[in-house]
């Protein structure tokens, strides 16, 4: 006996989970093969006449209609059109959206920017309490730092510090505007000259505070000069030009390349190499560390960067902070690590014909990837 | 031996800056000179951003993100035409918009070129947005309404005004969303509106930020990658008609042939200065 | 107080961007897309800023007769072209990057080739970068070595000529070996972020204030 099963056009319609409503998602199961368009009507509770919406995306099958009112009930009626047929589909009961005050959908983050945060706060509370228990492993680059601008003073030449070009809302400026107090104290101390061109504006202004109070706490504020301390262009291969002139012309004794960069990162490194500057590179452009790396002397590799304010203060809380991030590290490097076995192990079971463990690992990442967005 | 003369071990480790550039100019210059277009093997990458374009038909809209610049257009223009063609090939709608100002003249350059091939009308097969700041902003709302940050277009012009615009408003109406990404929208793409407005996103990138963006190919966040000017080869080789892309990939293999042989030459210098530091230490302590 | 006022600042902007994350539920949800605006509108404002600071810099180098000052008018040469072809243009059509406008030809004709150039000495920077820098010092580098050449050769058309497997061994090697690393400096930068995004809004990270 043949059974023929046919599965009928149809359509649902929920409030839009996780929004700030005024919006309903309609799906649409089945789609007639050929179908060329669908389209969408909706009756508001109270009206006689159904309205058209839009066209429902086939590839999609599914549409947010955003024009509802909250609290407001519609029914929604789908025509699916064929070249010789036209399909109907409706819901039974009326619809409504309503804004949501959580969305579940990032509770995976929540809870983990949550155990993260709690973690690098306990550590800072034990730092505070016991500051000598805290080590911090030696930054090569950072230690190189004090000698780089010692040898600037020595050959009578300015330092320059390049702050990478993105804006003051990266973590690798802010970070960077740290290493340039630094830089700038020593730069004090040894009555050195530090040229400091910028890509944008608020930057530029940020630094020169910073440089004006690093001065300052080094006791020589007469000594700052705002005019080493400009903006060069927003355009990255324009800025790049100007700062590879500024080092064929000043021939810094030391560069700091500090900071976001693109692909002008090598540009500036092999300019900076060619003049014999010994140079020192951090970042936080995975893609531009390899061309650090080749180019320069000493680089901060990625997150060293973000460590540089704790490890050139010594400041408890900070190192407490460090110390907290390390492990909520190590957890998830833990976390990872069983996922690869576990899922390994998996495969391996699935093979062998027992998909039970393959289908556990399957929800978790499912279960991961929807509440990871 | 003489302290003051150079021996072999010491020019081939200390082989002149513009002796380098030199050979590496010739090594790509000749070959796009001479026209040489060399066959590429397909990437398993590329071929899937190919195919989510292959998967959409007449009905669909596209909307292509011009993040680049001139610096940036030899590996990305190329990639741009590559997938116009296929689209407009497939009477699938073009939206075009722009997120790098400098951007904009190469895009509507290279839209127009495309849409004259094809004899494709604007307004009704293609639409240019142009360029607006904010770009995360922009993204986010584009979700809720594409009139929000573009009530005009490039020639400010009202989009209703167009037909093919009428039915267009989110995401919702675009089938699928180009990132040609020289910076970091690609990311805010992926972030922004593919998590977000469960989006379908192809990325093409320069060939530097194919190995950041391979993660998010392999996490299912995007469904293709077109990476540097061999992603580009690739493409004009799955749609069959080779532009720049293939002439550009035998100067590509020469240049990187080139490099080979300075790394090599480099390091033959430095074991043979290593082994003669070696004879002069035993010398020393016979000595 | 000049640092107190600034750090409250942060720590309520940070606290309400972090709610807006997890509370789609008007104002809340809308404040992210809100902020970014402002950051749009007030970033236009801070160019100006720039441009203060650039003409005021290359004013004084021209009184001052400082060193290379003709530079400084070079600079202003470009400055007032292409302010005066911005201009022209605008009034013209209101895409100035339309081809046949003053300012897509300055466009084309000068901004497209210095750009170009500047891209394209990283050709010439990388090759001799790499021939200073890839050197067998160690088993590491030997290996980061090999792996380097198997990718660039394997990545062109002349991989396959010279053996027809190379390109494979070249994307298994871009494809596991690098991602691995790439996941693991990017999850370590992911995190380093968050930390100093909380240390940020703390205020327990306050170098940028000064």
């Amino acid at each position: 006996m043949i059974f023929l099963l046919i599965l009928s056009f149809t359509i649902s319609a929920k409030d839009t989970p996780d929004d700030a409503g005024g919006s309903i998602t309609i799906n649409v199961y089945n789609i007639p093969e050929g179908t060329e368009q669908i389209e969408l009507y909706r009756l508001t509770k109270g009206d006689t006449l159904f309205e058209e919406v839009g066209l429902i995306p086939i590839f999609k099958g599914e549409l947010d209609d955003a024009t509802v009112t909250d609290g407001v009930l519609y029914l929604y009626k789908a025509t699916a059109l064929t070249p010789d047929t036209v399909y109907v589909a409706e819901i039974k009961e009326f619809a409504s959206s309503s804004p949501e005050w959580f969305n579940k959908s990032r509770t995976s983050v929540l809870l983990f920017i949550a155990l993260f945060w709690v973690v690098i706060l306990v550590y800072i509370q034990l730092a505070k309490k016991n500051p000598e228990g805290l080590f911090i492993r030696k930054l090569p680059p950072l230690e190189a730092m004090d000698e780089a601008v010692g040898r600037a003073t020595e050959m009578g030449k300015p330092v320059l510090y390049v702050p990478g070009i993105e804006y003051i809302t990266d973590a690798g400026t802010l970070a960077s505007i740290t290493i340039l107090a630094k830089v700038g104290r020593k730069v004090a101390e040894y009555e050195t000259r530090i040229i400091n061109p910028h890509f944008d504006p608020i930057v530029m202004t940020t630094a020169q505070e910073t440089l004006k109070n690093a001065f300052s706490e080094a006791g020589r504020p007469d000594a700052f000069n705002k005019d080493d301390v400009f903006y060069l262009t927003s355009e990255q291969f324009g800025f790049a030009a100007g700062v590879d002139g500024i080092m064929l012309r000043e021939r810094p004794g030391a560069i700091f390349l500090q900071g976001y960069f693109y692909a002008e990162s090598l540009i500036l490194a092999e300019t900076g190499y060619s003049i014999g500057a010994i140079q020192i590179a951090g970042t936080n452009a995975t893609t531009q560390l390899p061309f650090f790396v080749a180019a320069c002397d000493y680089v901060l590799l990625g997150e060293e960067m973000f460590a540089a304010s704790a490890y050139i203060s010594k400041e408890p809380r900070l190192l407490g902070s460090i110390k907290g991030s390390d492990l909520a590290k190590s957890v998830l490097l833990v976390l990872i690590g069983v996922g690869v076995i576990f899922g390994t192990f998996a495969a391996i079971k699935n093979v062998a014909g027992n998909p039970v463990y393959m289908e556990i690992f399957d929800r978790i990442l499912e279960f991961l990837a929807r509440t990871a967005e | 031996m003489n302290e003051g003369k150079k021996d072999l071990s010491d020019w081939i480790t200390t082989i002149n800056r513009e002796i380098i550039y030199t050979i590496i100019g010739l090594a790509v210059i000749i070959p796009i000179l001479l026209g040489i277009k060399e066959k590429v093997q397909i990437s398993p990458a590329v071929k899937s951003a190919y195919e989510s374009i292959e998967s959409l038909n007449s009905t669909d809209v596209i909307l292509i993100s011009i993040d680049y610049d001139p610096a940036s257009m030899p590996e990305l223009q190329p990639m741009l035409k590559a997938i116009l063609r296929h689209a407009f090939g497939k009477e699938i709608k073009v939206i075009m918009m722009v997120f790098w100002p400098l951007g904009l003249p190469i895009g509507t350059e290279g839209l127009e070129e495309v849409a004259g091939e094809f004899g494709k009308v604007y307004g009704e097969d293609y639409i240019n947005l142009g360029y607006r700041p904010g770009d995360r902003a922009v993204m986010i709302d584009m979700g809720r309404e594409i009139r929000n940050f573009f009530r005009t277009d490039v020639n400010d012009v009202l989009l209703d005004t167009y037909p093919m615009m009428r039915d267009i408003h989110n995401y919702n109406d675009i089938a699928l969303i180009v990132g040609l990404e020289a910076g970091r929208w690609g990311e805010y793409w992926i972030q922004y509106v593919g998590s977000r407005y469960k989006q379908r996103i192809i990325l093409g990138v320069t060939g530097v930020m194919a190995a950041e963006t391979y993660p998010y190919l392999h996490s299912g966040q995007i469904e293709g990658l077109i990476g540097g000017l061999k992603g580009a080869a690739e493409y004009e080789t799955l749609i069959g008609r080779p532009g720049f892309g293939l002439t550009g990939m035998a100067a590509q293999s020469w240049a990187h042939i080139a490099i080979i042989v300075f790394i090599i030459i480099g390091n033959i210098g430095y074991f043979m200065t290593r082994r003669k530091e070696r004879r002069f230490r035993i010398e020393g302590r016979k000595e | 107080m000049k640092k107190r006022v600034p750090l409250l600042i942060t720590f309520i902007t940070g606290f309400i961007i972090i709610v807006s994350f997890f509370v789609p539920h008007r104002p809340f949800g809308q404040l992210e897309t809100e902020t970014l605006i402002w950051y749009a509108i007030i970033f236009a404002f801070t160019l100006v800023i720039g441009v203060d600071s650039l003409v005021r810099l290359h004013i004084k180098h021209i009184r001052k007769r400082k060193k290379g000052w003709w530079y400084s008018i070079v600079f202003f040469a470009g400055f007032f072209y292409c302010l005066t072809i911005g201009i022209i243009s605008l009034i013209q059509t209101p895409n100035i990057f339309q081809p046949g406008t003053v300012f897509f030809y300055g466009y084309e004709t000068i901004l497209i080739p210095l750009q170009a150039t500047m891209f394209a000495l990283l050709a010439f920077f990388v090759a001799s970068a790499s021939y200073r820098a890839f050197r067998a010092r160690n088993i590491e580098a030997t290996l980061l070595l090999i792996a380097a050449v198997i990718v660039m050769i394997g990545r062109v058309p002349a991989g396959y000529k010279l053996w027809p497997k190379l390109p494979v061994i070249a994307n298994w090697i871009f494809d596991v070996l690098q991602i691995g690393a790439m996941r693991g400096i990017l999850i370590g930068v992911a995190l380093g972020a968050v930390a100093m995004s909380l240390r940020l809004i703390l205020g327990i990270e306050r170098t940028y204030l000064s």
